[in-house]
């Protein structure tokens, strides 16, 4: 992360300009004032964004929204409950399929793999799968999952979060303990603990925060994703079957289709749906944040 | 670093059996190369599921799938150039507009935010990397699409109508504010996060002792961060911005949103176009037979696209943080 | 605490299920608001669900046939020697109509007026702007405007835009020639939506647009349309009564599975673009419960269903042809041979 900015030349007395050429003195104001404008650019888009949610969504948010399914077309009434709890389930089978995987790996990576050929290979490949377009794992997920098994299914849509999900998990998990100082590990070792008790009861505990931090960002990332679960998902409009075969309800591709639809009522609750998911998202990643702070 | 165990809490059955000690730890070991081995395995399923999926489409239409420009699903001819085009022309715009913005963003933070300043502001760019792309999508069209349109668009297109080269490039036939610039725009948005965060880790990595004898000679800021910093972090700022582009070449939901999803090739950045995501979005559900391999070869080739840009992306950028 | 949240989350999920086995279909996007209003009011009368999904009719020809559905939807009707070679049944649902729907500032619905070859240049982008001189030829005292014509069409493959591909086949034989009747084709000009309602929300933000939806869509979106010359000359007014005009003259059996197209039927009060829905399904049914309870589902629409499709703006099949199709689902059997319904 950010270290703190050392410079103390920044506050030299304004003085010091009576020898400097204008031009120069010039492109320097220029420049503050450029970078400076830019970032409150990228500041007002995301404050617009948000304001934009809460203005247009807040309407639309009622006990209803929480407690009740998707209204027919232009019906009254009715709720998102179905696509909430679909969501939730989704993301967490996501997160149940990749954080033993992602743990696992980021920890070969750290601990065996060190130097090893293979290792940094895995490495190079896990960075490239963190910036993959999401489309095209759905695509793939589809493939081997969708069409062999002949239909649409809540485990499809699963498999295909919990794949966005991996690489973040192996990355932070890599990162987090490779900053567990060597002496613990050497210690536990020279109690006579095997390396991989070592790392479950010492390395692991010692960077759990972070581990944990891991977690949560890959949550953050595929709880807003809709790309991946239109062709492995899809949506239902009702409670969806308790094995999750055929279509899942989920908030992502219901915002999707509501978003378009004729009928107000439908529009009302996909700005309602968006506020909610983008509002749980920007609390995980602060949360997110505050911890590796706290660990670093 | 706190919460350190006590290494002598290690539980004692561990450390004096020492058969059940072997196989807990080879079973861990292994269980950790597999995961390991799962994250490359992945990767190649991922890349010849598409080669698999694609290649009727490939072998239908041979190198036109790649140069041609129609895509008709009557006559089951498909040329994947429009989509190619609109994606490489997005991710440019994209890049164009994204990068600028994010290296003042980095240069700002790092060098002239005041420190109690630098903290909230880090976050809320960061932040813009956790709004969902749909999000981004419903802004695009239903906030700055009409905005767009009104205030840009048409009074451009009134202002350059006729004139040679921008009355090609910026005239829109039909100002709806939908189109290749409004989507390359919006992925500005998106990458900034991404690009500014890295560039500012790389900036503040470099020894202050550089600058501060850059100062020390009398050098402006804006001299220090021109013939010092940027030279400093160079070839990592590159590799950023291949990280932003990777990012922007398979952008899906926000695209779909604001493209205007046309197929076809126009000369003017003002007009609809499509890219590869957004087609694939449009077209999956309801494709059968050949346009469905062609959908996949279309993911395919955006997949060698994005792979052959992050790989040097990667590789100039080396280890930095990417969240 | 997490956890618990999940699980909590997870009974409530699992609680709420219905018990009864849920009908799953998918396809056509043209016919999405009135089987979902049918879902909605046949879950309240028997506790069944069905899901159905609108993802185009190519799709839900696709689901069928891979039976990753119990029924699929297709506004385009299959040949009669493709449901032969896949074993289909086929059977329209229920019919509606097309408007070309506008958004031109001071102009409302039914106020402008277009024939035919009209629609077909401006979709061919031959007809440029709103005050071209046959718009404003047949349309004395409407205020057109000197603006570019946006022209806004599917996205997606869709059998909406077959319907308006044939309609504009049939009235014009450069776009016969030059680009066809298809789920998806080549347009020359103009932006696409995704689905109906991608349609109607670009027609609706963007001025000086046309698109082509369903009426029901330009109706609930409050959007103006306008008014298409028929075969006889006329211009009727979209609704229920000149759609149903044009379903009238319609010879049903003239094609296996009732697969015929009724755009451009003669009479005076027809509404030019008119189209039935089909559904397909397998004739030799592998899940024979599902089989019987999607029939069970048509069959009360069509008893109890017509109300509320007029309120949606689509017409119910004629009485006679509902009886004729309930006639052809003896066709669909279970392994033994023995008809599901």
């Amino acid at each position: 992360m950010s270290l703190a900015t050392p410079s103390t030349v920044r506050e030299l007395p304004p003085s010091t300009w009576g020898r400097v050429r204008k031009s120069r003195r010039v492109a320097d104001k220029a420049m503050r004032i450029i970078t400076a404008s830019f970032t409150m650019i990228a500041i007002f888009v995301l404050f617009w964004i948000l304001g934009m949610l809460i203005v247009k969504g807040i309407g639309g948010l009622s006990v209803a929204t929480f407690t009740q399914t998707m209204p027919g077309p232009g019906s009254q009434g009715g709720g998102l409950a179905n696509a909430i709890v679909g969501s939730i389930i989704l993301t967490f089978l996501g997160i149940a399929i990749a954080t033993p995987i992602g743990v696992l790996a980021g920890t070969y990576l750290a601990e065996y793999g060190k130097g090893s050929k293979l290792a940094d290979l895995i490495r190079f490949i896990n960075d490239i799968l963190l910036s993959a377009p999401s489309i095209l794992i759905g695509l793939f997920v589809y493939v081997i999952l969708v069409e062999p098994l002949g239909g649409y299914s809540g485990w499809a849509g699963g498999v295909a979060l919990g794949i966005i999900a991996i690489p973040v998990i192996v990355r932070t998990t890599e990162d987090m303990l490779r900053l567990v100082p060597g002496p613990l590990r050497e210690a536990g070792s020279a109690l006579g603990a095997p390396t991989s008790v070592v790392i479950t009861s010492i390395t692991w505990k010692a960077a759990k925060s972070g581990m944990v931090t891991g977690i949560l960002l890959a949550l953050a990332r595929i709880a807003g994703e809709t790309a991946p679960l239109i062709f492995t998902a899809l949506n239902n409009s009702f409670w969806f079957s308790p094995d999750l075969l055929g279509g899942v309800s989920n908030l992502p591709v219901t915002i999707y289709q509501f978003a378009s639809a004729p009928y107000e009522n439908w529009q009302q609750l996909a700005w309602a749906g968006s506020l909610i998911i983008t509002m749980s998202i920007l609390v995980l990643s602060i949360v997110a944040r505050r911890i590796v702070r706290g660990a670093k | 670093m706190t919460a350190v165990t006590d290494p002598m809490s290690i539980p004692a059955a561990h450390v004096q059996r020492k058969t059940p000690k072997g196989t807990f730890d080879l079973i861990f070991r292994n269980a950790s190369f597999l995961s390991a081995l799962f994250v490359l395995l992945l990767l190649a399923g991922i890349m010849l599921s598409m080669v698999i999926g694609g290649w009727p489409a490939f072998r239908a239409m041979g190198l036109g799938f790649i140069t041609g420009t129609q895509w008709d699903t009557q006559a089951d001819v498909y040329g994947a150039w429009p989509a190619i085009a609109g994606t490489l022309s997005t991710a440019f715009l994209a890049l164009v507009i994204g990068v600028p913005l994010s290296l003042g963003i980095a240069v700002y933070l790092t060098q002239l935010a005041p420190p109690w300043f630098k903290q909230p502001v880090s976050t809320a760019i960061e932040l813009l990397a956790a709004v969902p792309s749909i999000i981004y999508g419903m802004w695009g069209l239903f906030v700055f699409v009409p905005l767009f349109a009104a205030y840009v668009q048409q009074p451009l297109s009134n202002i350059v109508e006729g004139m040679p080269i921008v009355g090609t490039i910026l005239y829109s036939r039909s100002p709806s504010g939908l189109g290749i610039l409004t989507a390359g725009i919006i992925l500005a948005f998106m990458i900034i996060p991404f690009v500014a965060s890295i560039v500012r880790d790389m900036l503040d990595q470099i020894p202050s002792v550089l600058r501060e004898s850059a100062y020390g000679i009398g050098a402006t800021t804006w001299e220090v961060v021109r013939h010092v910093l940027v030279p400093q972090a160079g070839v990592s700022i590159i590799g950023a911005i291949m990280l932003g582009l990777g990012r922007a070449l398979g952008e899906t939901m926000a695209v779909t949103f604001v493209v205007g999803n046309a197929n076809r090739l126009s000369a003017s950045i003002m007009d609809p176009g499509s890219t590869i995501a957004s087609r694939i979005a449009n077209e999956f559900n309801e494709a059968i037979g050949l346009q469905l391999n062609a959908l996949i070869a279309l993911g395919c080739i955006l997949f060698f696209v994005t792979f052959v840009v992050l790989v040097i992306a990667r590789i100039l950028v080396a280890r930095v943080k990417a969240f | 605490m997490r956890k618990i949240l999940i699980l909590a989350a997870a009974t409530i999920g699992l609680s709420g299920v219905a018990q009864a086995a849920d009908i799953t279909g998918a396809g056509a996007t043209f016919p999405f608001p009135i089987y979902a209003k049918w879902a909605e009011a046949y879950k309240k009368d028997t506790g069944i669900g069905l899901n159905y999904q609108s993802i185009g009719s190519g799709g839900g020809i696709r689901q069928i046939k891979s039976k990753t559905v119990d029924f699929g939807a297709s506004d385009m009707p299959l040949k009669g020697e493709d449901l032969e070679k896949d074993g289909l049944l086929q059977f329209p649902a229920v019919m509606g109509a097309l408007v070309p729907a506008i958004n031109i500032a001071g102009v409302e619905a039914r106020q402008i007026k277009f024939t035919g070859e009209m629609l077909s240049e401006i979709y061919q982008g031959t007809i440029k702007k709103w005050n071209d001189p046959k718009l404003v030829a047949l349309n004395p005292g409407v205020k057109l405007p000197d603006a570019n014509i946006t022209v806004v069409y599917r996205s997606d493959g869709s059998g909406t835009t077959f319907v308006w591909t044939d309609y504009l086949s049939r009235v014009s034989p450069d776009w016969k020639s030059k680009i066809g009747a298809n789920t998806s084709v080549q347009f020359p000009v103009g932006i696409g939506g995704k689905g109906n309602e991608g349609v109607s929300a670009s027609v609706k933000q963007i001025a000086n647009s046309i698109g082509y939806v369903e009426y029901a869509y330009a109706k609930q979106n409050k959007l103006a349309y306008g008014l298409v010359q028929n075969r006889d000359g006329k211009f009727p007014v979209p609704e229920t009564e000149s759609f149903q005009a044009a379903a009238a003259n319609a010879n049903w059996n003239e094609a296996p599975g009732f697969g015929i197209i009724i755009n451009n039927q003669p009479g005076a009060e027809a509404w030019p673009i008119t189209s039935a829905t089909f559904i397909l399904m397998h004739k030799k049914a592998d899940k024979p419960e599902q089989s019987a309870a999607a029939l069970k589902f048509f069959d009360w629409a069509y008893k109890n269903g017509d109300k509320l499709a007029v309120e949606l703006e689509y017409v119910p099949m004629p009485a006679n042809v509902k009886d004729q199709i309930r006639a052809s689902w003896k066709g669909i059997t279970d392994a033994s041979s023995k008809p599901v319904f």
